[in-house]
């Protein structure tokens, strides 16, 4: 067991813990925090994978942005007392019972594919970041998605503004 | 004009004549007297000529005028529509013309012309007279115009066609057309006055008393036709190979051992014995005086009865044919049974009865039994010559008779006494009311009994007692003889109870002489009467035979193939007729003018007994029909036919139908229809209905259970097709 | 060395908490939290594959950059959607949310 592998194993049971307890918590705030701690365990996943402007950027968008904004949601929304007790709706059997179907399918699928065990190849020279902003600018590889992503983002920015402003009632 | 053009003329007048009465002037009496007189009057006007050209044509049954046209095909054949004009239609359309012509002029007088509407008349009964009060407040009555006047003329008129057609015809067909035309005209005119029951009764009797005989006939021309293959009367009757032809095959199924020709001529005789009242289809013509008396005329003395005769005497050749050395064939022998038993028969009912009308009525028959058997006997000429001669002196005594009735229906509405008028025993003395109508019906009694000379009857009715007895047919000479005796009474016992002696009652005191449209036809045919027997004066007549030659034996022996011989002179049957005629006329007088008075018995009456009423009952024949076959054929169709075959067993069965198919269709409708079509039906909808319930719950609106649903499915789907897929390859 | 399969099976936990939390929770928003697991989960997957299988070609990153996109997006719209849903009817609460029921 080198030490990679430990701090794999450490951070993930974290971050599938935290992971639980959004799922489980019956505090609205505590489940949101529980998703940053989560979102926190992912990034530093991506560390571990060699993507470390993906870790950057799992932080600042999703806990400095989509994480914050879940909680003001939240804070928008609440009921005291629909937001105490049981978060559990009535359908918690078939959403365990499929969760668990659907993990034992991949486990599954996973033990019947070989390349599961493909080994681990050491990076070449090349700066990553610089690989990812060409890609994504270059006009032969992927800067029409790129385009297409930032209207996508406009569409949901003006999309959002929308639908969540408030009505003068006539 | 050629004859030929001309001959198809004469047939368009009456016919013309009916259909312009009956389409438009229907409503106008004068009008529609004009149309039929002068309808008359133009084909008499034909006739006459064709008649001249007839007559002066030489060997006129060797190249008759004829002229016809294929009108109906048949297979490779025609039949055709044509006329002749030979020796035979050439004397028959001299007084068919002439006694339609006087008929017609007769019936504008006899209807009251000119008379006023009467009280109480409606279409469909005889006149009752009118009212008329005179300038000082006098009312009698006088007699009415016949309200259906115009109706007649177009009856008569197509009457006329129809025996102007026959008389004229060259073919069986065209022949039968004009007989069944005239067999119509007969029940029309006979029910002229539909409104009296005796009219009805008596219409319909005539008409099916003589489509019996007409049945037969129509046998005998499918026979003829089916083995000549033609109708045409030169092409069977002037053939000599023919005729032996048709005498030497046997008849059908060898029938009685007949030939072909004996059995064609007996069937073909059946219609005669039908259309001329012969035994045993007699019944219908004393009946047949309900109609008016123009009608009577015309049927029983100038057309239809004549037509009868007409058509034997035409088809004498068929009836001789196979006549050996005198001895007279089948058909000729039935023939001179039926006619001499007919004339002594019909004579002696003539005896007893005292309708004026009845009286000439049997003794048409009489007379179409005479020469009738005239022709059974092979005289063939005197048939003809006697069939002219009665055609003339029958026509006036019946429209004298009509004149006399007239008259005294005159003197009924003048003293108002409910008497007959046609009941001779009210008559009496009428000579000196009635001049014109005494003399003429004189003469034409005179003719019919045979007066010596100077009447017609005497010519034509001494002919045909000189061929029976010189061809030695002494049962039928001695017959005939005795007829004749009772004719001759007969006749003068009518003259002398309407004419002779005193007026019995006060209607016959009042009667008056008839209007000169009446009294003119009778004077004409009186002439005739008196004058038409002088053409057939036979050869070796002592005093006044070879004065005239016998023109009329010439003309009309030059109808058939071989001339035939006139008869030898004998001085028996010159002298039977001479007793027995004067004999019969003198005893007649006698014994009825000693009848004075309405209360005085029937002479006749003690001396008969009981056999006066079986004379004046007619032999009870009507009764013997009656019973036997009218009876068991109204019970065949009101009770057989209609209650139990059609209404028992035809109505039953179909209600029985019905009221299973009815059965059927409710058990069907309960038991299948409704539970099982209209419940599946309604099951579909009920378990859409409840499918769609059951489903409904699955839509909550709740989007984590849709998911979940979702999720559930696919991985159901995605394992079964792993399974399916992967799994058992 | 840490196996490929390691950060499969992991990815797959996660992907299954967070889709056991789609299904099983009241609030909305915690919907959208779970959802929000399952698209991290899937981001993961991604870098995973890349790192192990095409470290040469940059898809995969290009390819996890993108999920962020759309997450944020995604993210967006939802809470406006449930603010506004707030707004009328007062709730959040998924099962009260179903105008659309039969």
């Amino acid at each position: 067991m080198t030490a990679v592998q430990i701090i794999f194993l450490l951070v993930a049971a974290a971050t599938l813990g935290a992971g639980l307890l959004v799922v489980t918590a019956h505090n609205l705030i505590h489940a949101a925090l529980w998703l940053v701690v989560s979102l926190f365990g992912i990034a530093v996943l991506y560390v571990l994978l060699n993507a470390g402007f993906l870790a950057v950027a799992q932080v600042v968008i999703y806990i400095g942005a989509i994480a914050i904004l879940v909680i003001f949601a939240i804070m928008l929304t609440r009921k005291v007392a629909a937001d105490s007790g049981p978060q559990i709706n009535s359908n918690w059997g078939w959403g365990a019972a499929l969760a668990v179907a659907l993990f034992g399918a991949l486990f599954w699928i996973f033990q019947g594919w070989p390349g599961i065990n493909t080994a681990l190849q050491p990076l070449s020279d090349q700066d990553t970041v610089v690989q990812l902003g060409q890609a994504l600018l270059a006009p032969d590889q992927y800067l029409l998605v790129f385009e297409v992503a930032s209207v996508l983002l406009l569409a949901a920015l003006i999309g959002s503004i929308m639908i969540a402003r408030v009505r003068k009632d006539s | 004009m050629a004859t030929e053009t001309l001959i198809w003329l004469l047939l368009v007048p009456p016919l013309l004549a009916f259909f312009l009465i009956v389409l438009f002037t229907n409503r106008s009496n004068r009008l529609s007297h004009i149309i039929g007189v002068g309808a008359a009057f133009l084909s008499w006007l034909g006739s006459m000529v064709v008649f001249y050209r007839a007559v002066t044509t030489e060997h006129l049954g060797e190249h008759p005028f004829t002229s016809s046209f294929n009108w109906l095909a048949t297979g490779d054949k025609y039949l055709s529509v044509g006329l002749l004009v030979d020796p035979l239609t050439a004397v028959s359309l001299f007084f068919v013309a002439w006694t339609i012509f006087m008929i017609f002029l007769y019936s504008v007088g006899y209807h009251n012309f000119g008379q006023p509407k009467g009280d109480h008349d409606r279409p469909g009964l005889p006149p009752h007279g009118a009212t008329v009060t005179d300038a000082h407040g006098h009312s009698h009555m006088v007699p009415s115009i016949e309200p259906m006047y115009a109706r007649f003329f177009a009856f008569i008129g197509l009457f006329a066609f129809g025996m102007y057609l026959l008389v004229l015809s060259d073919n069986l067909v065209t022949l039968f057309v004009g007989w069944e035309i005239m067999g119509l005209c007969s029940y029309l005119l006979i029910g002229f006055w539909y409104g009296k029951e005796s009219a009805r009764a008596a219409m319909v009797k005539a008409f099916l008393t003589t489509r019996i005989g007409d049945m037969f006939m129509l046998l005998g021309i499918a026979y003829l036709y089916s083995f000549t293959g033609t109708m045409n009367f030169r092409d069977i009757l002037y053939n000599q190979e023919m005729l032996n032809l048709l005498a030497s095959t046997p008849a059908v199924g060898g029938f009685l051992g007949l030939s072909a020709a004996g059995l064609i001529g007996i069937l073909l005789f059946f219609g005669t014995v039908g259309k001329s009242a012969q035994f045993p289809l007699h019944v219908w013509l004393p009946d047949a005086m309900e109609g008016p008396t123009p009608v009577s005329a015309m049927i029983h003395a100038a057309t239809m009865v004549s037509a009868g005769v007409y058509m034997v005497i035409r088809f004498f050749p068929l009836l001789s044919a196979g006549m050996e050395h005198g001895h007279l064939t089948t058909a000729m022998t039935v023939l001179s049974v039926v006619g001499a038993f007919t004339a002594l028969f019909a004579a002696t009912i003539a005896l007893a009865q005292n309708d004026i009308k009845r009286v000439l009525a049997y003794s048409t028959i009489s007379q179409l039994g005479y020469m009738i058997a005239a022709l059974g006997i092979g005289a063939y000429v005197a048939a003809a010559f006697h069939l002219i001669t009665h055609a003339f002196f029958k026509a006036l005594l019946f429209l004298g008779s009509g004149s006399v009735i007239h008259g005294m229906e005159h003197g009924v509405l003048h003293t108002g006494e409910h008497v007959d008028p046609q009941d001779m025993y009210n008559m009496g003395g009428l000579r000196k009311k009635m001049p014109i109508t005494f003399w003429t019906f004189l003469i034409g009694g005179f003719a019919l009994s045979g007066f010596p000379l100077v009447t017609a009857g005497f010519w034509s009715k001494d002919e045909i007692l000189a061929d029976a007895w010189g061809h030695g047919h002494y049962v039928v000479f001695g017959v005939l003889a005795l007829a004749a005796l009772m004719t001759a009474f007969y006749t003068m016992r009518q003259i002398t109870l309407t004419f002779l002696g005193e007026p019995r009652t006060k209607a016959a005191e009042h009667a008056q002489e008839t209007p000169w449209t009446m009294t003119l036809p009778l004077s004409i045919l009186a002439i005739f009467a008196v004058g038409a027997g002088w053409v057939g004066i036979p050869e070796h007549f002592p005093g006044m035979g070879g004065l005239i030659p016998n023109w009329f034996h010439e003309f009309v022996g030059g109808t058939l193939l071989e001339h035939p011989v006139a008869v030898d002179f004998n001085f028996i049957p010159l002298l039977t007729s001479l007793v027995v005629a004067l004999g019969g006329l003198w005893a007649g007088w006698t014994v009825y003018s000693r009848v004075k008075t309405l209360k005085t018995v029937d002479p006749l009456k003690p001396v008969l007994g009981g056999f006066y009423t079986v004379l004046k009952n007619k032999y009870y024949f009507d009764e013997l029909y009656e019973k036997l076959f009218i009876r068991p054929a109204q019970w065949l169709s009101a009770t057989f036919v209609s209650l139990w075959m059609d209404r028992t067993v035809i109505d039953g069965f179909l209600h029985g139908v019905a009221a299973f198919s009815l059965q059927v269709g409710s058990a069907l409708l309960r038991y299948f229809d409704t539970p099982v079509v209209n419940g599946f039906g309604n099951q579909v909808g009920e378990g859409a209905k409840k499918l769609g319930h059951l489903l409904r719950p699955i839509q909550t609106g709740r989007i984590q259970q849709y998911m979940i649903l979702a999720l559930v499915s696919v991985a159901t789907f995605s394992a079964l097709f792993y399974y399916l897929l992967v799994y058992t390859r | 060395m840490i196996p490929l399969s390691w950060y499969l099976i992991f990815a797959a936990a996660l992907f299954c908490i967070g889709l056991f939390g789609v299904l099983a929770r009241k609030n909305s928003i915690a919907i959208l939290m779970g959802i929000e697991l399952m698209l991290n989960s899937v981001n993961v997957n991604l870098v995973a594959f890349w790192r192990y299988r095409t470290p040469e070609t940059i898809t995969g990153q290009v390819f996890a950059i993108i999920v962020f996109a759309v997450a944020a997006a995604e993210v967006a719209v939802g809470l406006a959607l449930f603010i506004s849903i707030y707004r009328r009817r007062n709730t959040v609460v998924a099962d009260e949310i179903n105008l659309l029921k039969w």
